[in-house]
Formats: structure tokens, sequence, C-alpha cells
């Protein structure tokens, strides 16, 4: 026992750098859930899942929700949430609606119109959260029901149709396919590059990743945390708006209640996809793959002939089940580096 | 007799015409009902070290974040750096001046990697406007062997913060603020927590800070640490400053009598 612990003195077995693993065990864990499901969904259903119809299809709907999720992965890495997106996102179309469809304006001042609106509504988020220091889980659901309300209120309930021919811009931009490609994922893989730069190759991205790791610290050492906390939340504010907007083209049509049912599917993918709920870790290529898992399990579940009521429950069992799996991963590591073995 | 006490004092040591690196006049501050500080009076001479001597709760860490712009004095309180009055110190301004502080807290970021941490406010980017974050892997490697006293293979800039050991955190605090060259370091209780031997090289790292000529304030509760390095001396009592020494002008036994005596009574003499 005494020779073993004096053995056992060079501490060094620390050694070197981290393994892979261990730096993207998160990121490559996402990746092989998503690998067993799509295997698991062609082997149930082979003649849905090689052929490219059904991947079109989620390549078209994943996005809706899928850039938001990149969006908000910014925001729960500065240890916060949003959940009035999806409001955002029907506020913000709604804008694009009064000045394009009733205002006659032309297309691309509705959008600038509709992606500031975006912003506005994310700097109210992020003046209430990050200035006033209110927990973001309560006052985002009033912000959410402000913003709702307000799209309510100035669309009188009714929604704007959106065909091709009176907006063709807009159709060729956000919906028409190129070279056979859905053009919504082109979409979401670019707006995922920009991100994926933002958060791992600027400033403000670094900040981001410390401020939802320690704001004390982060304020010691300078850091600006109301603006890191308020730029995160007008980011998902600009995004939600991006969605609604490929969301309402889609269906040809801006329906009132846009952005409803999106909050579960959103945040989903931002956990899913190994962002930490306490902060201060996360990756953009994450939530991208969660996405696409989530989007998968819905079309996925219908299309291997299972009821579709089961839809909820595979969605509930691959959240719960990665959530525990990073946490057991979180723990052994901490513990690993406590004893030093 | 608190008017005497509280007038600064500047050292033979460093030359009455000289201008403070930084400068506090007449600093209070409060918080909500709490009296922090009370008219503090206090200057850094360009190469010279003070220590900060004083109970827990004497305010000795107030004092640290209002220099680093973290508190804002209330009002009537001035900060001067270079005999240049500052209104809107912050604490990215002190740094950008060249203050740099080794917090009491360590201020880490623990579940980032070592590099994030050492770069931590102040990180370089390329002339894309880009974090250049080789430079900032390569950098943080060199700091860790040359300044830590790392063996490259033990500890990897990729590691994060959490899987170290007290001493490894406090080199991680310690080579940050050496590594942007400041002219001020200020250290809050760096010895918390070490090792003897660690202890030894965070002691030496202060006498270098002289030695470059740059100038530190070192706050420490034990006054074995402190003494040897000093040039002057404050003593903080229950927000004030309750005396100034020149080193010349005290010795260690007197000095630790003085503190017990300051301690009970709230008065020196």
């Amino acid at each position: 026992m005494v020779t073993e612990t004096a053995g056992a003195k060079p501490t060094n077995n620390r050694v070197s750098p981290p393994s892979a693993l261990r730096r993207h065990g998160s990121q490559l864990g996402i990746i092989s859930v998503g690998l067993v499901m799509w295997l698991s969904f062609v082997i149930a259903a082979p003649t849905v899942f090689t052929n490219v119809k059904i991947y079109a299809a989620f390549a078209q709907t994943t996005p809706q929700f899928g850039i938001i999720a990149l969006a908000l992965t910014f925001v729960v890495i500065t240890g916060e949430i949003d959940l009035s997106f999806p409001s955002i996102m029907a506020l913000g179309t709604a804008a694009f609606c009064l000045v394009c469809a009733y205002g006659g304006m032309p297309w691309y001042v509705g959008l600038a119109v509709g992606f500031g609106t975006g912003a506005l509504c994310g700097l109210i988020n992020g003046f209430l959260v990050a200035k006033l220091a209110i927990p973001s889980l309560v006052i985002t659901i009033g912000t959410s029901f402000l913003y709702r309300g307000l799209e309510l209120v100035l669309m009188n309930g009714t929604g704007v149709p959106l065909t091709a021919e009176e907006f063709p811009e807009m159709h060729a931009i956000f919906r028409e396919p190129i070279l056979g490609f859905p053009v919504q994922t082109l979409w979401m893989v670019a707006i995922a590059l920009v991100l994926w730069v933002l958060l791992n190759r600027t400033r403000f991205g670094a900040h981001v990743f410390l401020v939802g790791d320690n704001p004390t610290s982060a304020r010691l050492m300078g850091i600006n945390v109301v603006s890191v906390k308020t730029r995160a939340f007008m980011l998902v504010g600009v995004m939600a708006v991006f969605a609604g907007i490929l969301t309402s083209i889609y269906g040809y049509y801006f329906w009132p209640t846009t952005g409803d049912g999106f909050l579960l599917n959103t945040i989903a993918s931002v956990f899913l996809g190994g962002t930490s709920v306490f902060g201060g870790t996360g990756s953009v290529i994450g939530t991208f793959v969660a996405s696409y898992i989530i989007g998968a399990i819905n079309a996925g579940i219908v299309s291997a002939g299972i009821n579709a009521f089961y839809t909820q429950l595979a969605f509930g069992f691959v959240i719960v089940i990665s959530v525990v799996l990073q946490i057991i991963i979180e723990r052994r590591i901490r513990r690993q580096s406590l004893t030093g073995r | 007799m608190a008017e005497i006490a509280t007038a600064p004092q500047p050292a033979a040591s460093a030359a009455a015409n000289r201008t403070p690196v930084i400068e506090l006049r007449n600093v209070s501050k409060t918080f909500g009902e709490v009296r922090s500080l009370s008219n503090v009076n206090f200057a850094v001479y360009p190469g010279e070290i003070v220590g900060l001597l004083g109970d827990n709760g004497a305010g000795k860490s107030t004092v640290v974040k209002t220099i680093m712009g973290f508190h804002r004095p209330d009002a009537g309180g001035e900060i001067y750096f270079h005999g240049k009055r500052i209104d809107d110190w912050s604490v990215a301004r002190a740094r950008a001046l060249g203050i740099e502080t080794v917090y009491q807290e360590r201020a880490l970021c623990e579940k980032q990697p070592i590099w994030r941490n050492m770069f931590m406010g102040r990180e370089p980017r390329t002339r894309w406007g880009l974090l250049d974050v080789r430079r900032m892997r390569e950098e943080c490697s060199r700091l860790m062997s040359e300044h830590m006293g790392f063996t490259s293979a033990a500890v990897h800039p990729d590691n994060v913060v959490t899987t170290m050991s007290g001493g490894e955190k406090q080199g991680v605090a310690i080579t940050r603020a050496l590594h942007f060259d400041a002219e001020l370091v200020i250290l809050d209780e760096p010895t918390m927590g070490l090792s003897l031997t660690e202890t030894k090289k965070t002691l030496d790292f202060v006498s270098n800070i002289k030695k470059a000529g740059k100038s530190a304030v070192f706050i420490d509760h034990n006054i074995f640490h402190v003494y040897p390095v000093v040039d002057r001396l404050y003593v903080l009592d229950r927000g004030k400053v309750a005396g100034v020494y020149d080193k010349s002008q005290i010795s260690m036994d007197d000095l630790i009598d003085r503190l017990y005596r300051v301690a009970r009574t709230g008065a020196l003499d």
C-alpha cells in the first residue's frame, strides 16, 4: 500500500492533450445516435429510407426550426433560455406582411423590417434578462405572450396569403430548390457555417462561452456580460424571423398562429446536440445534427408504418437518454480529474 | 487623528515628486447599507511593491476591485492614472492601460480550456478580425512551460481548468497577469491554498516584478510572506486606511504588534 502510493508519485498521468474522444465526446455521441437511428429506420422501412423523397421532405421542414435552434445554442451557452422565439417568428413575419402585403412595399423592405422586429424583440429580452437580471425562464414566458398578443392585435387574428405570383423573389430565395436540392437545407448549412465561425472564431463567441461558464470571472476580466447576453438574444430574434418567413413561404400562407408547435422541437435540438443545460459548453455542429435527428424521427416513425402517436414517445426517449448520457459522461470526467485517474 | 493617518505619505524610496501609477483619492464604497470603504487614499509609485494588510472584511478586495474598475467609487472618490483623472474607469480600460490582477477567487472559467482562460477578455485577433486560435494555443503552451514550469507533456493548452490542481489553477491566473506585460500587477491573496513550493514560486514572481521595473500590490494574510518582498505597507481596518509605513520605518515584530492592536482596538497607536 505504502509502496504503491510512493510509486504513484509522478502525477503526470493526467497526460498531454485530452483525447479527441474527450474533447469532441458529445459531438461524436450525437452523431452516433443519429447514425444508429438512421440505420434502424433503414432496416424498419427499407423502401422508404432508400428513396430520396423522404430526405427531400425533412430537408425542407427541419430548417424551419433548426435555424432557430442554431441561434438558441448561443443563448443556452450563456446560461439562459429563450421561450419567446415562437412568438417572435410570428411577430416578425407579421411585420413583413404588414409592410409588403398590406403596405405595398417591395419584398426587401419587408424583410429588413421583419428582421429589425426580430432584433428589437431580442434586444428587449436581452435587456430584461441581462441588465435587470430577471431569470430568462420566467421573463421570456412573459415576453412570449407580449409578442404573440401584439401580433394578433396587429393582424386582427387573420392570415395573409403569400403566393408565388405575388412574391416571386421570396419564393425564389426561400422555397425553390436549387438544382433539385431543397433550398431550406442550403440556408441551414450556410447559417450553420456563419454561426460556427461566430461562436468559435470571434471575440463575441469566445465571450459567450466565458459568460455562460462563470459570469463573475468574465466581469472581473473585463467582459461586458450584459452586452454579450443581449447580442445572443438578438441573434435568436433575427433567426426566429428568418425561420418564420421560411415557414410561411413554404406554406404559401402566413398563419397568425405561426410558431405554435416549434418550441419543444427547437429546444430539444439544442440539448440533444450536447449543449449544456448549465451553460458554458455547447456546439453549433451538435445542434445542427440534432435538429435533423429530431426532424427525422417524425418522418421516420410515420413512414416506418408505426402509429404517429409514437412520435412523441420516441422524442422523449431520444432526448431523455441522450441528456442523461451527457450528464453521466460529464460527471465521470470530473471525478477522474479529482482522483487523478 | 484619522486625518493624519489617512494622509498620503509618499515613501522615501519613491521620490515625492514622482507621480503614482495609480492613485485613489478619497474613495468610499457603499454596498446598500454597508460602507465597505471610507475616504481611502491609496497610491502605488512606479517600481515599487506595496503591501496591503488587514483583517477579513477590512476592505482589501474592495480596494483591488475599485482600482480595477470593477466597483465604481461613491460620488466624491477619484481615480488617477499617471496623474490623470479618469472618470470612465472600467475593467477593460484598466487592463488596456496595463493593470492586471490575480484575483483571490482566481477569476477562471473552469469548464473552458486553459488557452481560453489565458486570453480571457483580451483575445488576440488576426488581421481579418477573427480569433487567432492557433496563436492562442501556441502562446499558451509556451507560457505554460516557460513560466508555470509545466512540462509540456503534463498539461496541455486544451485541458479544461477543472482538471487542474489548485496550484496549477493559480499558475494560470498568475501567468495570465504576467503575459500582458502589465505595468502594475495586483495580487490578491495569491498564496492561499498553495503548497510550499508553489508559494515560493509565487513570491519569486512578485520579486521579479520589481526587478523588471514594474509595480505591484501584494495582498496576503501571511505577514511573513508580505514583509520581505514589499517596499511600503498599507494597513486597512474596517474600510479605513489605518496606517502607511515605509518598510525602513518599521520592523516585522513592530508591525505584527500593531496589527494585533488595530484588530483589537481599531487604532494603531
